[in-house]
């Protein structure tokens, strides 16, 4: 028989060894339902199928395009290419503004109207997301 | 322009400094009887010439000396004494400058303060440190120079963003700085430890000192950041899992687990080999936290001006410390298997294991969701976000065996136990799930999981408040920490469950109104301060049974730099905060107002203080239990 020491170290190793793959299953399982996919809306344009799915679009707030009434804001995402129509209810950040970069996470519609959930809070002014940097092809 | 030349040779200085302490370091070490008293005053020395060097930097911002390139770019004339002050650690080149005077500040007091072990062991300890020191004099002085020069001198500086503009704000970066680089002196510690081979009872006593104070520093530092966020961010939350506050808690839970094991240690003499690796992990979490929030990989408050440069110093100097750390671990660590035997199911040691691996998977899960994206990012170049949902799902459910443990470990005793008083224990879950459940009655969406969420830990509050009561070898400090835990627990729970909120769009004198609130935009007064303007909007909130509160939320336009914030009103009571924030889109009438009711807010902040003031109690206390 094994001494009560490798039995007990036995039992050890197989405990761990089980909460880690229970780990990496469940960890594994739930990034793939909860992560948000960003997209520019040039890539939304060539979508084949809309995806049910909550995603991100970020780009320029289009000049003269943001609409407000008492509850709803609309407004256009651009990235100089396309555009997409965003309608929101909700809290809006200080930074969001005309012609400057902005990332809204919410569902499509169509190809070219966005349901935004939430607008996301930037935190300087020159500060740009590098997705947006990305969307609007700027290194 | 004087105190940048005096703030740059004093940094040159302490860096010479460093390795003349390396080179006494290793002289002392040969016929190590006593410490060399020139290794102490060189420490000093050290320490002295970072202050100096700090306090240079702080007088140039005080005197808005626009020759200097900080100051230029961080900070304005008009900009009130107090900021300019936390000007000095608001930005890059500062908040380093800040990191170094931590790290020579507490070699040096671990020095004098440390006496009873052998003098080998402290030498080795100041040499792991130095080695920090000096990657960092050479980090600052080589890629983030607080002293360059301007040529010409420009009349105004570019100013302070407006939204680090704010007392919380201003105390929070030398508090977590604290917490966060005092692991530092336990990563050298430990590694000098093992080395030497010397992890015993003793040298965890010792060290657990060093844990808990950064530990509590840490603690509070996270704590004043989530304050700021709650009130200045407008978004009325505490905590967004936003990757730079994730890369805060990975050392946070990494140093509660260290916390938790150093006891085992320092009773029964186990899980040496896990003391070491939480140890160097802690360190190197929070230099991962670092890298990842200076190279600009993450994007949040914390990143200036970015300098692929920086990111790239960081990262070599990150793995050097891992492959020391790992190869000193893998060559002289002898793992001490003595008392394995006498090691039984039901006891302290287990419970303080299964707290570990929860700890762990909760380490893992926030790992994972900070840094998945941007290995995707690298490898796919798909852009992804991960948000709250997926640490709330993996979080949430693992929170109930972690509670009722929490409830049932310190009850334990060590070795071997069996539980006593189990009519007690059985019949105070027996109440919480009761009372939980006729809390949660009305309440139906996530009726099973609030439920059972609630109950346990309202069990862990029974417990741990029924423990004040009993005399008898009740480890005071222990059952604060849990007991300010399960009101934390409890706060975020009904917080979430029972917040409300109203938000729309409002023109001046319009009124909205719902079933049970009725908000009025009463009129809009403006301000004028030095360095910004203000509209004040002022509201009347009606609730259901009448109640009247007057709110009177802020829009500031800063001027230099020009950025527009938002600060919100809060009304606080003890058992609940009204939030009002409100926000003006740029050339239109409307103004977007939202309204929250949190329940609970005050205790989610007062329970905090009270899991660090337990910590505390545990510092000072002389006589641990027996």
């Amino acid at each position: 028989m094994y001494g009560r020491k490798v039995k007990l170290r036995f039992l050890f190793v197989v405990l761990i060894l089980i909460t880690l793959i229970l780990t990496a299953f469940l960890v594994l399982k739930s990034l793939e339902e909860n992560v948000v996919y960003f997209q520019s809306p040039s890539e939304i344009k060539l979508l084949s199928e809309l995806d049910k799915k909550k995603i991100r679009v970020g780009g320029m707030v289009k000049k003269n395009s943001i609409f407000i009434t008492a509850n709803e804001v609309k407004f256009i995402i651009t990235d100089f290419k396309n555009d997409i129509n965003v309608t929101y209810t909700g809290a809006i950040p200080n930074l969001f503004e005309e012609g400057k970069g902005v990332v809204a996470e919410g569902f499509l519609k169509d190809r070219s109207l966005f349901s935004a959930t939430k607008i996301l809070a930037k935190h300087d002014e020159n500060y740009m997301p590098p997705e947006v940097k990305e969307a609007l092809g700027i290194k | 322009m004087l105190f940048s030349v005096i703030g740059h040779y004093s940094l040159i200085l302490g860096l010479f400094i460093g390795l003349i302490l390396i080179f006494f370091s290793i002289k002392n070490f040969r016929n190590s009887i006593n410490l060399d008293t020139k290794i102490l005053s060189f420490t000093f020395l050290q320490f002295i010439l970072v202050v100096v060097s700090f306090l240079c930097l702080i007088l140039s911002f005080v005197f808005s000396d626009f020759s200097n390139e900080t100051v230029f770019n961080n900070s304005h004339t008009t900009k009130p004494l107090f900021y300019k002050i936390s000007g000095t650690w608001g930005n890059h080149e500062g908040s380093l400058l800040l990191w170094l005077l931590v790290l020579t500040l507490f070699i040096f007091l671990f020095l004098i303060k440390t006496k009873d072990q052998p003098t080998k062991y402290k030498i080795l300890t100041l040499v792991f440190q130095q080695v920090i020191i000096i990657g960092f004099f050479v980090f600052l002085i080589k890629t983030s120079n607080p002293f360059n020069y301007l040529y010409p001198i420009p009349e105004e500086g570019l100013g302070l963003n407006p939204i680090l503009q704010d007392p919380a704000l201003a105390i929070h970066p030398p508090i977590l700085y604290l917490g966060y680089v005092g692991s530092s002196i336990i990563f050298s510690s430990a590694l000098a430890a093992t080395s030497l081979n010397m992890i015993s009872k003793k040298w965890a006593s010792h060290i657990k000192k060093w844990v808990l104070i950064s530990w509590v520093f840490l603690t509070l530092g996270i704590l004043l950041g989530s304050i700021w966020a709650y009130y200045e961010l407008g978004w009325g939350g505490f905590w967004f899992w936003d990757p730079v506050e994730n890369v805060s808690l990975m050392p946070w839970l990494a140093l509660t687990t260290l916390l938790h094991c150093v006891l085992v240690l320092e009773k029964k003499l186990v899980l040496t080999s896990w003391v070491i690796i939480l140890s160097i992990s802690t360190f190197t979490l929070s230099m991962c936290g670092t890298f990842l929030v200076r190279s600009g990989i993450l994007n949040s408050v914390h990143t200036f001006a970015n300098d692929p440069e920086r990111g790239l110093f960081i990262l070599i100097f990150l793995f050097s410390l891992i492959f020391i750390s790992l190869f000193i671990f893998f060559f002289f660590h002898k793992p001490n298997q003595s008392n394995l035997n006498n090691f039984f199911w039901l006891s302290k040691e287990t419970s303080i294991i299964i707290n570990n691996w929860f700890m762990m998977y909760f380490l893992s899960v926030v790992l994972v969701g900070t840094v998945y994206p941007i290995f995707l990012d690298v490898l796919t170049s798909e852009k992804i976000s991960v948000g709250p949902p997926f640490y709330h799902k993996l979080i949430i459910p693992f929170l109930i065996p972690f509670l009722l443990i929490m409830a049932i470990g310190p009850k334990l005793k060590w070795i071997k136990s069996n539980l006593e008083d189990k009519v007690y224990l059985i019949s105070l879950l027996f109440i919480s799930f009761l009372l939980s459940f006729l809390i949660v009655k009305n309440f139906n969406s996530n009726f099973l999981i609030n439920t059972i969420l609630i109950s346990s830990a309202l069990y862990l509050f029974f417990v741990t408040l029924r423990d004040f009561f009993i005399k008898k070898k009740n480890n005071i400090s222990q059952n604060i920490a849990h007991f300010g835990f399960s009101l934390l627990i409890l706060s975020i729970l009904f917080n979430s469950l029972f917040s409300t909120e109203i938000i729309t769009n409002l023109k001046v004198g319009e009124t909205f109104e719902t079933s049970t609130t009725k908000i009025i935009f009463k009129n809009i007064n403006q301000k004028k301060e030095t360095n910004y303007k203000s509209i004040v909007g002022n509201f009347s909130i009606q609730n259901s049974n009448g109640k009247i509160d007057n709110l009177s939320p802020e829009l500031r336009i800063y001027n230099q730099p020009n950025i527009v914030t938002s600060e919100a009103d809060i009304k606080t009571t003890l058992l609940s905060d009204k939030f009002l924030v409100i926000n003006l889109v740029q050339n239109q009438d409307y103004f977007n107002v939202r309204y929250q009711v949190k329940p609970f807010m005050l205790w989610i902040w007062l329970s905090v203080l009270l899991i660090s003031s337990g910590a505390l109690i545990s510092l000072f206390k002389k006589e641990y239990e027996k």
